[in-house]
């Protein structure tokens, strides 16, 4: 791509993921969650994709490393779905005076970042499943229709 | 022929959903018991400030997980379908 | 029968999937077809969501929200699946057209109908 869409997308970046990330952490107090901020995240990575060579992003990034991260993401999932097991499926164990236990005072409050039980901990699994599967969707869509021109 | 049959039957279920549209409840009044329950109670239950967010990780926890199973299979099927190009270059 | 007509959202949702039923029955081009599905799919979530509105209402969050009416969340939620598996349905169909397009060389639908062996 041209010289200024290059160095546009140098200074934004940053930024991009930054805020991909803040979505991500503050789904029980704001508006968001874990897909929201996984796909922001994920598009602030098309970017680099479109902006440089799919293979030059290639080097950095590659596929079995992304594999990982999903899987990991899908296991803490799970894990944290059965670790209240000893109530019922997807017990939200965690509201009580723990890490993040308290409990919001009624009606309309500033945020408090310490609440909502397991809920955090879910929008980071989640999370992290969605930036890996949709920057693997697009980075291998990406690499083979470059493939078809190179080899035409 | 197929042509004619195409049209009328698309015509047809045009006209069904206009119909249905003008016989469900007035815009802005929903019938709803359980949302009332879920607003009231959602503070003191599940912890959060988000209600939305609550309703989809701990009173519809299930929904949440078929949707990361169907998430997870798409991608897997998307990178098979790509994988056998990198060994016909190669050789 | 007089009681919903002033339902505009939901005659403008009727108008949007007839549209996009005409899309994907009458054209031949596939990229088309896979266009006609995903302008259905954002029809059928704004129906999801446009039936949990309730009039004067806030959006469903304890911090700072100015008033105690609040509209719906539980469409909210489901509409949340909804548009994952909808992005998961168009990638997937995507990667068909490129792979068509690899093997017979054309994207249009009738040249690509009969089953070889």
């Amino acid at each position: 791509m041209s010289k200024i869409v290059r160095t546009i997308t140098n200074l934004l970046t940053p930024f991009i993921l930054m805020f991909g990330l803040y979505v991500i952490m503050h789904g029980h107090i704001t508006p968001g969650g874990g897909f929201q901020g996984g796909a922001v995240f994920a598009s602030g990575i098309a970017l680099l994709i479109v902006a440089f060579n799919s293979a030059k992003v290639q080097e950095k990034l590659k596929e079995r490393h992304l594999s990982v991260i999903e899987s990991s993401g899908a296991l803490m999932f799970i894990g944290l779905a059965f670790a209240g097991l000893g109530i019922t499926f997807f017990y939200n164990f965690m509201v009580g005076s723990s890490i993040f236990g308290q409990i919001p005072p009624e009606g309309s409050n500033p945020g408090y970042m310490w609440t909502a039980g397991v809920i955090p901990l879910m929008n980071i699994a989640v999370g992290l499943k969605v930036i890996a599967g949709l920057s693997a969707i697009v980075l291998v869509m990406a690499l083979a229709s470059s493939n078809i021109r190179i080899d035409e | 022929m197929r042509k004619t049959a195409t049209i009328i039957s698309l015509v047809i279920v045009i006209v069904l959903f206009i119909v249905t549209a003008f016989l469900m409840h007035p815009f802005g009044q929903p019938p709803s018991d359980m949302d009332d329950y879920i607003i009231e109670n959602a503070q003191s239950e599940a912890g959060a400030n988000n209600v939305v967010s609550s309703v989809v990780f701990d009173y519809r926890g299930y929904d949440t997980l078929g949707e990361a199973t169907i998430l997870f299979t798409a991608v897997t099927a998307v990178v098979m379908l790509f994988r056998r190009r990198k060994e016909e270059t190669i050789n | 029968m007089t009681e919903g007509i002033f339902n505009i959202p939901f005659i403008a949702i009727a108008a949007l999937i007839g549209i996009s039923l005409y899309i994907m029955v009458v054209k031949r081009n596939l990229i088309k077809i896979v266009m006609g599905l995903a302008i259905l799919e954002a029809g059928v979530n704004f129906f999801i969501v446009s039936l949990g509105y309730r009039s004067g209402g806030a959006v469903p969050i304890y911090t700072n929200v100015p008033q105690k009416l609040m509209v719906l969340p539980v469409p909210q939620a489901l509409t949340l699946t909804s548009i994952v598996i909808g992005v998961s349905i168009t990638a997937l169909m995507l990667s068909m057209i490129v792979l068509i397009y690899r093997h017979t060389g054309s994207i249009d639908a009738e040249k690509s109908r009969k089953l070889k062996g």
